[in-house]
């Protein structure tokens, strides 16, 4: 975990002075709410529906005990006792009052926390793969990386208005669990023939209105040229990207119009000149230093089997079936990281109450080297647990309703927040998603249905990921009434395709039997349980989903 | 509209040419980036001062070569949302090595001006009632701990011993 030095809690500290200065001033009217919209979306405050929201920057969603312990008494001191785990790896608190945020970023100031760039036109919270540093298929930690770009894209001074937000997101492994291909800057980590760190260089993918799958502007690029390129790509970006449109504004519409070749010739123009100056080339020693926070914990030898776990697992069917779900391969023997599901049956995606932020942060202590992750797909992750350890663990998640076995099931669902609470939103997700759930709660039922990724946005803005869903659903406003539609095929993975819309809409009543529609016909039509929905989808095409769905109406 | 430069508003010297105004024999005079363009050759042989303005759409191209002959370089900020002269503002001072003084137009916001200052822009044309107060006080942005280097030595410096990136601000321009 990075730790804060004198300069970066001098940083946080005159930030927080800043944006309490910022508050006052508009409070007493000084600043308009149009002058004080973009200083406040800089720093994670959005105007909702009902009140204001505080989005808190999680880097690369990696916090520990004392963090997850102040975001609970956030919760319930300053918001209605639970907060709602992002996409972006963020945390959002949805009922906050603008005079209280001071207040709450100085509380986050004294645990090593912020909100600073969780919104607005400015590079965002950079992510990273969830199981960095236990990952087996890892040939680095991206999160070294990750909080070097973190750093340097704080409070950047050429970089704080760009046409359009700007999220970067790093991998280490073949498997990409980060999503880098959606994102406006998607860096893979590599090594070269002798073994030496670089970087794949992904620009311009996205979701929102216009979804687009990034593409290739350098397969190699030297480790210690990270910030160089990357000041090039943003130049070139804050220059030439829209600024007629919000709509087409982000880096994704600049390299569609402009063409990948001709982008990457301004980028490769411009990064000569950064270059030249040298000042952002990152010296070995200094890689090494970030490198130092993120050493991994001092694992025990343990044998690959635990035979207390198998005991356990032979007692307990629960177990196992949480085990066999949420339980995940570790690059050492004896240990395995943990996701823990925040989507039970039935409750709200991606949230967590105080208490339940606090049973983790607990179990983290005892059981997980005190290390837990947020990961893109609205869940928590102990990294580092010992095999041995998991019935003990498992025993206390249940006990804080967080054993719920079901992580890349169909009921591990993403959804945004929607008209619930956002203010942008046609349509609800949350609802929708719980109905989904309940819908396929029973357990055998998901294990007969195995890997299937739903994804759920209330509008085009697509928040909720639907474009890379397995099955994607989108909220529209058909006259004044919720409609979804469905889309087939997408994913955020290694193998990015953005989904296809199947055909027209389904009301509010009706798309959850046409998820039951889709997910028969995949059943029926499977070469066998091996076969996953996505891979039987990219089999047989959008043909026989569409026949079942439609097929009645004529 | 009053202008703020080395620490104090201080007076205007500069005219900025109209569009039916000649080109004076001598004085110093600033002009719209497409009428230097135009009339860059008969510019030549003037010996007085002259200035530029480069609205954020323009850019530099096809006036690098001309950079040198500026003394100022007045870049407009329509909206302050609007980004594009940051960038400008740093490949004036450090791909070109532009030292003249470098001017922020247009909507000037106090909580920009920090990041203004940082791009190597050290004059600022202020209309905005807070942001003149502000400046007045000294109270710009109290962010003086920076994550990168941008813009030049005097506006602020590197830290013994610390990670290459960081920069602690310096006195104000």
């Amino acid at each position: 975990m990075y730790r804060y030095d004198e300069f970066d809690r001098r940083f946080v500290a005159e930030r927080v002075a800043e944006f309490r200065d910022q508050v006052a001033r508009r409070l007493s009217g000084e600043l308009t709410e149009d002058e004080f919209r973009p200083l406040r979306l800089m720093n994670g405050v959005y105007l909702q529906l009902h009140a204001y929201m505080l989005r808190i920057a999680i880097p690369y969603g990696s916090l520990n005990a004392t963090k997850l312990r102040r975001l609970a008494r956030i919760a319930r001191t300053y918001d209605r006792g639970f907060g709602h785990f992002t996409t972006r790896q963020n945390l959002q608190f949805n009922w906050i009052r603008l005079e209280d945020v001071p207040a709450i970023l100085g509380e986050l100031a004294e645990v090593e926390m912020h909100a600073i760039q969780t919104s607005g036109n400015c590079i965002r919270n950079v992510s990273a793969d969830h199981f960095s540093g236990a990952a087996a298929d890892e040939v680095a930690d991206p999160r070294v990386y990750a909080e070097i770009l973190r750093q340097w894209s704080s409070l950047h001074p050429e970089f704080s208005f760009l046409p359009r937000k700007f999220k970067i997101a790093v991998t280490a492994a073949e498997h990409d669990r980060a999503a880098i291909q959606v994102h406006d800057i998607g860096l893979h980590v590599k090594r070269g023939e002798a073994g030496e760190i670089g970087f794949s260089v992904y620009v311009g993918g996205g979701l929102g209105r216009t979804p687009m799958v990034a593409k290739k502007v350098r397969d190699f690029l030297p480790e210690a040229e990270l910030l160089s390129y990357c000041e090039a790509i943003l130049r070139v970006y804050n220059l030439y990207g829209r600024r007629d449109n919000k709509y087409k504004a982000r880096i994704k519409i600049l390299l569609h119009e402009a063409g990948v070749d001709e982008i990457a010739r301004q980028i490769e123009e411009e990064y000569e000149q950064v270059r030249r100056r040298g000042v952002l080339l990152l010296p070995r020693e200094e890689i090494d230093r970030i490198a130092a926070y993120f050493a991994p914990p001092a694992f025990e030898e343990l044998p690959a089997r635990s035979v207390t776990l198998e005991r356990a697992k032979a007692l307990d069917a629960g177990l196992a079936e949480f085990v066999a779900r949420n339980v995940t391969t570790h690059k050492v023997p004896g240990y395995a990281s943990v996701t823990i599901s925040l989507k039970a049956i039935g409750a709200p995606p991606g949230d967590a109450s105080a208490e339940q932020m606090e049973a983790v942060a607990a179990i983290a202590e005892a059981y997980a080297h005190d290390e837990v992750r947020v990961s893109h797909e609205q869940n928590l992750v102990l990294p580092h647990v010992r095999l041995d350890d998991l019935p003990v663990v498992y025993a206390a998640l249940q006990k804080a309703d967080l054993a719920t076995p079901n992580a890349g099931y169909i009921t591990d669902i993403i959804a945004c927040p929607g008209l619930d609470y956002c203010s942008l939103a046609n349509a609800r997700s949350i609802p929708v998603a719980q109905r989904i759930a309940e819908r396929f709660g029973d357990p055998a039922r998901q294990r007969e249905i195995g890997d299937l990724k739903i994804k759920i946005s209330g509008c085009i803005n697509a928040c909720g990921h639907h474009h890379v869903g397995h099955i994607g659903i989108l909220g529209v406003d058909r006259k004044g009434e919720e409609f979804y539609q469905i889309t087939l095929g997408g994913s955020g993975d290694e193998m990015c395709s953005i989904g296809e819309i199947v055909g027209k809409g389904f009301s509010s009543e009706e798309v959850v039997d046409a998820v039951e529609t889709i997910v028969d016909t995949y059943l029926k039509l499977r070469q066998g349980p091996g076969e996953t929905f996505l891979a039987a989808f990219r089999r047989l095409g959008e043909a026989p989903f569409r026949e079942a769905l439609y097929a009645d109406a004529g | 509209m009053a202008l703020y430069k080395n620490g104090s508003f201080v007076e205007d010297t500069w005219r900025f040419l109209a569009a039916e105004d000649d080109v004076p024999s001598d004085g110093a005079i600033v002009l719209g980036k497409a009428r230097f363009l135009a009339e860059r050759e008969a510019l030549a042989g003037r010996n007085a001062p002259l200035g530029i303005i480069i609205e954020p759409g323009e850019g530099l191209a096809g006036i690098e070569a001309d950079i040198h002959r500026f003394a100022l370089v007045v870049l407009p900020f329509p909206k302050y949302t609007d980004g594009r002269a940051y960038s400008l503002a740093r490949m004036l001072r450090e791909e070109h090595g532009y030292r003249g003084e470098l001017r922020a137009s247009g909507n000037v916001l106090r909580d920009q001006v920090r990041f203004m200052w940082r791009c190597g822009i050290d004059a600022l044309e202020v209309t905005h009632a807070g942001t003149i107060a502000a400046l007045q006080a000294g109270a710009v942005s109290p962010v003086t701990h920076h994550y990168q280097p941008a813009g030049l030595e005097a506006v602020e410096h590197r830290l013994a011993g610390a990670r290459p990136w960081l920069r602690r601000a310096a006195a104000h321009p």
